[in-house]
């Protein structure tokens, strides 16, 4: 069993939901990453989603993009992310790192360079956001043959027969992008989300956590009451762009942000 | 390798591959807009009444079949082959991508989409989806980078009077890429009621399929042409390479002639030695970006690197993955001409035969010009004067240093 899937598990027969922090590593600063991915776990994270950065990152609002652009500024490439993973590893061995990002930084490194990288370090799933399960027939069975878990976007506009094609090349579990556009747009529809998250699991038996739009305890407990675990980024991101300049503070503000989620989540706890 | 009518019938195949190249990389929110825009233009193709459309357009609208015409004095003063220019630049709004945004813009209209957007890099793609916009009464935005802007202000303003709206797309190199970026974004949060005219010859299956045919009328044109005008059939293709729409419209249906030499003539902007330039072909290697694998520049890293080239048209990391395709195969020749090289070239052929050109199309200007010099007199090169050269007057005085 996989880490991702050990402790979905687990919170499954708590009956509680999943916290999924999502940062963007180098940003910042890359020395400040693990710190900060140390903070994340305390207030509460059970998965971590880090971003690669990427100079073209098409699927992302401005306020990722601004992220990406600070970390390239530093230099962050995909070999430091997958440092900063080890150096994470080496006092925290429980939690989840999923690797967040696009395809062409995973290329440039080799496909199987990588693969062999992200385990070397600790690194438990990957999520590509421009790689569909049509073209992962190549990188598919090197994550798979290592243990990797390979997470899959579905979307408002993934049709029944996506849904299961998807799911059936995904392992860990599926992330649920709850709107159409980029992340840190637009506003979340609950209801909307409900319904089709409840279909979702109709066609799958893999957990689905949902992102794009989650910035509160409010809108945290709301969706985690109809997936198995909810994804923020941008507005920890913001946050982040807001304190860069006091490492302190913005480990406080991150905290701050975060913990009212996890004691949301966990109120809705049977 | 030979290649036969089949082999082209086979490319892309179902996934949108041309060999190791193109395919759909985009995130799962655009999957099946995608997926029932290929169903929908296979569908249309074959049908009589939007080809019929299509066709009447191109003739009436566009002005089409545009002339081939044979260069006398510059083949003269060259002093080797004959010198054709296929004039593209005399379509209305005056560059070939008009050709393009008729066709998608019929799809759009067939499709019942009411908005459309569309990047671009030198203005001439925006301006010719704004006009088609205009004519067919659909709301048109146009993403442009911050740079592009600045250097483009005259078609700025042509997209303007025709109605879109203009955004200035201020992040990354602020340039083609870029404006592709946010015109992707846009899609992703309007992709219900919008249809993305992607100008150039690449982006995610089918676009590069869509783009080539609709484009394929140059080169099925200069064909006919050519035979009729110099009795054979050229012996060699000379096209600007971007993005590469204006070559593979040139190139493909001469694909299985292989007495035809092709050449795509990317920006070599201060020279490849320096790093500036803006030649995935020549200098690249294979990668992914804006939904298609293809060759690109970028650094070892992985990150797309910026690009430099004297002609915002030209100045894109990526380049279409069909053109990937065939420069691996060998079956056409992908080579560079630098800034001032291109400059030398507008300046030729503005003076010599009074037709000026594009900065983008005076790239393939420069490279003809070196090449029909070593061939023999009886030998015939076609150069695609894919666009006019209105839109840089500004760019060339202030290079002049002459303010107009």
């Amino acid at each position: 069993m996989s880490r991702i899937e050990g402790v979905l598990k687990a919170l499954k027969g708590q009956g509680r939901k999943a916290l999924i922090p999502y940062i963007t590593a180098g940003d910042p600063h890359p020395d400040l990453t693990v710190d900060l991915m140390h903070t994340l776990v305390d207030a509460g994270a059970d998965i971590i989603e880090l971003g690669v950065p990427f100079s073209d990152p098409m699927a992302d609002g401005p306020v990722i993009q601004l992220a990406c652009e600070r970390a390239l500024k530093h230099g962050t490439s995909l070999r430091q992310v997958l440092a900063m993973v080890k150096t994470f590893r080496e006092k925290d061995d429980a939690t989840p790192v999923v690797l967040m990002g696009y395809l062409n930084p995973m290329e440039a490194m080799g496909q199987e360079k990588f693969a062999d990288a992200a385990v070397d370090a600790g690194v438990d799933g990957i999520l590509t956001v421009d790689l569909p399960p049509e073209e992962a027939d190549e990188v598919a069975p090197l994550f798979t043959a290592r243990n990797l878990d390979a997470i899959f976007l579905l979307a408002p506009t993934t049709t029944d027969d996506r849904i299961r094609a998807i799911s059936e090349h995904s392992s860990g579990y599926v992330y649920y992008v709850s709107f159409k556009g980029v992340t840190g747009a637009g506003k979340i529809d609950v209801d909307e989300v409900a319904s089709k998250v409840a279909h979702i699991h109709e066609l799958t038996a893999l957990p689905v956590g949902v992102g794009f739009g989650i910035r509160d305890a409010a809108t945290a407990a709301a969706v985690g009451r109809v997936s198995d675990g909810v994804i923020v980024g941008s507005v920890l991101v913001d946050t982040i762009a807001r304190n860069q300049a006091d490492p302190e503070q913005l480990k406080r503000a991150l905290s701050d942000l975060l913990h009212p989620m996890r004691e949301a989540l966990d109120s809705l706890a049977s | 390798m030979k290649l036969t009518e089949e082999m082209l019938k086979a490319l892309p195949d179902a996934r949108g591959h041309f060999g190791a190249y193109g395919g759909r990389f985009v995130s799962e929110t655009l999957f099946d807009s995608l997926l029932t825009l290929e169903r929908e233009y296979k569908r249309l193709k074959d049908d009589p009444e939007f080809q019929a459309e299509f066709d009447k357009d191109l003739a009436h609208y566009v002005g089409r079949p545009s002339p081939l015409y044979f260069a006398e004095r510059l083949t003269r003063e060259t002093g080797g082959a004959q010198i054709w220019l296929k004039r593209e630049d005399l379509n209305h709004t005056g560059a070939h991508k008009v050709n393009n945004t008729i066709g998608q813009a019929l799809l759009a209209s067939f499709l019942g989409k009411k908005r459309v957007i569309a990047e671009t890099g030198a203005g001439q793609h925006g301006v010719a989806t704004a006009t088609v916009c205009a004519r067919l009464g659909l709301e048109c935005h146009v993403f442009m980078g911050a740079e592009d802007v600045k250097r483009q202000s005259l078609n700025v303003y042509r997209m303007k009077l025709l109605g879109a709206e203009v955004h200035s797309v201020q992040s990354g190199t602020r340039t083609l890429k870029d404006a592709m970026n946010d015109a992707m974004r846009d899609w992703v949060a309007n992709v219900d009621d919008t249809f993305y005219i992607i100008g150039t010859v690449a982006g995610p299956h089918p676009y590069p399929l869509l783009v080539r045919d609709f484009q394929s009328v140059i080169g099925r044109e200069t064909r006919e042409q050519c035979l009729a005008q110099a009795g054979k059939l050229p012996d060699a293709l000379v096209a600007c390479v971007g993005g590469g729409s204006n070559a593979i419209g040139m190139f493909y249906p001469f694909l299985t002639d292989e007495s035809v030499e092709m050449y795509g003539v990317e920006a070599g902007g201060l020279g490849i030695d320096t790093g500036k330039h803006a030649a995935p072909l020549s200098a690249g290697r294979p990668g992914v970006l804006h939904g298609n694998r293809t060759y690109l520049m970028e650094d070892e890293n992985g990150q797309i690197a910026a690009t430099h080239s004297v002609s915002a048209g030209l100045d894109y990391p990526g380049v279409g993955p069909e053109h990937s395709w065939l420069k691996d195969i060998g079956r056409a020749h992908y080579v560079s001409v630098t800034d001032d090289e291109a400059l030398d070239g507008f300046r030729k052929l503005t003076r010599v035969e009074g037709i000026m050109p594009a900065l983008e199309t005076a790239h393939a200007v420069a490279y003809a010009i070196k090449l029909a010099a070593t061939m023999d007199k009886d030998k015939v090169v076609v150069i695609n004067i894919s666009g006019r050269g209105d839109k840089d007057i500004h760019t060339i005085a202030q290079l002049d240093g002459i303010e107009v």
